[in-house]
């Protein structure tokens, strides 16, 4: 079975005209995880947009060996952030549905695009079987946050790009869903997870990012504005 | 093909639950046509003349309304960076939702025309002429404007800006909408002009239109 | 040096330095010149009389109108396309310039059309299509300052500034079309007859002014523009500097604070 391997060299990130994420390096692989570490505001999560393609890269280089050729990193994986993309007034099943049939599956290196769960066994898997003909607007936000995790399991996507996972879940849930995450690992899945709380999971990396001490090269930050004004008083002097 | 039907069904669902959906457009619509004549006085030979302009108008005035949540509200909730990353077109999710955006809230529109015309005294003959052009030129009102509602995404109080934005990109539609609108005859050159410059600003904005939202929507996706 | 030389912001900062007098002495020589030369050399108009001179201004500003707009749209391909600040900074500081000089236009037009016309305003084509330029660039602005992130607003510029010179073309026959129809003779002749070189010289030396005028102007607002962001730039370095210092002191002075 072909491996997949994403390999992140010295990428860097500019947000707002500043630079949050620099010379970053690490290869990951099938049946991989790795956890990304750091305190507050180093940039865990702008790396994770950044593999989804939300956020464009001012440097380096993000490939995907043994992938799709003509897909795009982001096109591999999936991304579960901090907002659940649920719309309140639809129902949970067809919430599920959407995305099931809207998301382009991608194959696990191996050529062949693998058969997911149906809406309904995923819902089951996560222990909200009850709520499928509800509106989502009625559900906990545990509750969202596991419907939400359900479209992982519907559309087979080898990476799985997740920020915060275990935020507003409760230890059970945790337990399931780091389950399913384990699940995915031994099924030939990447996993990158940007998180501050340790996570247990099998075959695991670290990154620890620590804070861009080095200025941006941003083309506006580089220079003061004195060499501007100093040369007039001298001229005038 | 299956995932442009979902995207559809979806959007059109959304467009008819959120906010009163279709009813709130025309109600607005009903409105605009409503004031003129306190504007302009009780005079309906005036107002006749002037007919297929205010109805034109106010159905400009009622698309650009609905059209700031357009792609605002998937940004809210996520869904917009899921949009992005799905490995579909961007440009044709796009025009899925414009087309579904139209058919929940634009379609309605043109259906209410011909009752509104009664309001400002129009013949049969204008009716006709106007609900066409309707029907004809509403979905490039709504295609401009989703360029708008793509580069005011990130606003929180995008609506305003958004029709400013807008409004010169809709006036040539406008032009020859209400030029063809106003013909008097639909089988005279008068009408025909106007109406297949019409049709062509319709085909030209079901080009521009998506093209320019996308690459507004990407952009915001920092 | 190239292009690209230029495209640094320091070193164009320091050729702006460079030229920015000899423009100014240019523009005001220019300037002078083409005025002298439109109020005192030019003849006056047998039918207009002396109100033919706002002539001297109201086209050179209709013409810099377009080119402003002409410049952002260049701009805008540029940081589009090769996404440079410097690109972004031109389409920023032109929108303004260019508002302003349609202003004028439709101002000085309106001065003009009173006496001619016996109306401040007409429905005219060219009018109309200004005044919808106008607006164009207005919402430009206005979608400059709604947008914090520069660099984001560039981009969301460029996009609607490029749909809009679609948008002008379309605009400008539209609205002729549209004209053609609701008043069958047109007021303002859009050919007339050979215009005198006793007017076209000081227009020409207008012309050349307000040229001059915009260089100048552009310049000194891309220079505003790149230290706008300078200080920007220099004040999110101070925010991030900041709170590592602070929190030394603070726990200095009171530990296990609230926080």
């Amino acid at each position: 079975m072909n491996q997949l391997k994403l390999v992140c060299q010295g990428v860097a990130c500019d947000r707002g005209g500043r630079r949050v994420l620099n010379h970053v390096d690490f290869e990951v692989g099938s049946s991989e995880a790795l956890i990304v570490q750091g305190p507050n505001g180093v940039g865990k999560s702008s790396l994770l947009r950044v593999i989804a393609g939300l956020v464009a890269k001012a440097h380096g280089s993000l490939e995907l060996e043994g992938g799709m050729a003509e897909r795009s990193v982001a096109e591999h994986s999936h991304y579960f952030g901090h907002l659940d993309a649920l719309k309140p007034l639809q129902t949970v099943l067809e919430n599920l549905s959407f995305w099931r049939n809207f998301f382009e599956p991608a194959d696990f290196g191996d050529g062949k695009v693998r058969e997911s769960m149906s809406e309904m066994e995923a819902l089951e898997t996560l222990g909200i079987e009850h709520t499928a003909s509800l509106p989502a607007g009625y559900l906990s936000a545990g509750q969202r946050r596991r419907l939400s995790v359900a479209r992982l399991l519907v559309v087979p996507r080898p990476i799985w790009l997740l920020d915060e996972p275990t935020s507003a879940l409760d230890k059970a849930s945790e337990e399931v869903l780091l389950g399913l995450i384990a699940d995915h690992i031994n099924a030939g899945g990447v996993v990158i997870a940007a998180t501050h709380l340790p996570l247990n999971l099998p075959n695991t990396k670290f990154l620890n990012l620590s804070p861009v001490t080095t200025e941006s090269e941003h083309m506006f930050a580089g220079e003061d504005l004195d060499d501007y004004f100093d040369e007039d008083e001298q001229d005038e002097g | 093909m299956n995932w442009m039907k979902c995207l559809f069904v979806r959007e059109y669902q959304l467009a008819n639950r959120v906010g009163g959906g279709a009813l709130i457009g025309v109600l607005f619509f009903l409105a605009v046509v409503t004031i003129f004549p306190f504007g302009v006085g009780p005079d309906m030979i005036l107002l006749s003349r002037i007919g297929a302009a205010i109805l034109w108008i106010g159905a400009l005035l009622a698309t650009l309304l609905g059209l700031d949540r357009l792609f605002q509200a998937d940004r809210e909730d996520g869904s917009l960076e899921l949009l992005v990353m799905s490995g579909r077109s961007l440009e044709l999710v796009v025009l899925i939702k414009c087309a579904a955006h139209w058919a929940a809230t634009g379609l309605p529109l043109v259906l209410a025309t011909p009752v509104l015309s009664l309001f400002v005294g129009l013949d049969f003959q204008s009716i006709v002429l106007v609900t066409l052009t309707l029907l004809v030129g509403a979905p490039a009102l709504t295609l401009v404007g989703a360029v708008g509602a793509g580069v005011t995404v990130s606003m929180r109080r995008g609506g305003v800006l958004l029709s400013i934005l807008v409004i010169p990109l809709a006036i040539p539609i406008l032009i020859f909408g209400v030029s063809a609108a106003t013909a008097g005859a639909i089988d005279s050159n008068n009408f025909l002009v106007p109406f297949l410059f019409l049709c062509a600003l319709t085909l030209f904005g079901l080009v521009v239109g998506p093209l320019a939202a996308a690459a507004a929507l990407r952009v915001s996706g920092d | 040096m190239t292009l690209y030389d230029l495209a640094n912001p320091t070193r164009f900062l320091k050729l702006v330095k460079v030229l920015l007098p000899w423009l100014i002495v240019a523009t005001v020589a220019a300037l002078a010149v083409g005025l002298y030369f439109a109020f005192f050399v030019a003849p006056e108009d047998y039918q207009q009389g002396q109100t033919v001179r706002i002539m001297f201004v109201h086209v050179p500003a209709a013409q810099l109108a377009l080119m402003c707009y002409a410049m952002m749209a260049l701009s805008s391909i540029g940081s589009l396309v090769w996404k440079h600040p410097l690109a972004d900074v031109s389409a920023k500081a032109s929108a303004p310039i260019g508002a302003a000089f349609t202003f004028l236009a439709l101002f000085s037009g309106a001065i003009w059309g009173k006496p001619m016309w016996g109306t401040f305003w007409v429905w005219d084509a060219r009018l109309t299509s200004f005044l919808v330029l106008f607006i164009m660039y207005l919402g430009i602005i206005a979608l400059w300052k709604a947008i914090e992130d520069p660099i984001k607003a560039a981009k969301v510029n460029a996009i609607i500034t490029l749909v809009g010179v679609i948008n002008v073309v379309i605009i400008k026959f539209s609205v002729e079309w549209w004209n053609t129809l609701h008043q069958p003779p047109s007021i303002i002749r859009s050919g007339g007859p050979a215009i005198h070189s006793s007017i076209l010289i000081p227009l020409g030396l207008m012309a050349l002014a307000f040229v001059l005028l915009f260089v100048t102007l552009h310049l000194m607002s891309m220079r505003n523009e790149i230290m706008r962001r300078r200080i920007r730039a220099m004040r999110m370095r101070a925010a991030s500097v900041a709170p590592a210092a602070s929190s030394n002191t603070v726990t200095k002075a009171a530990p296990a604070g609230a926080r």
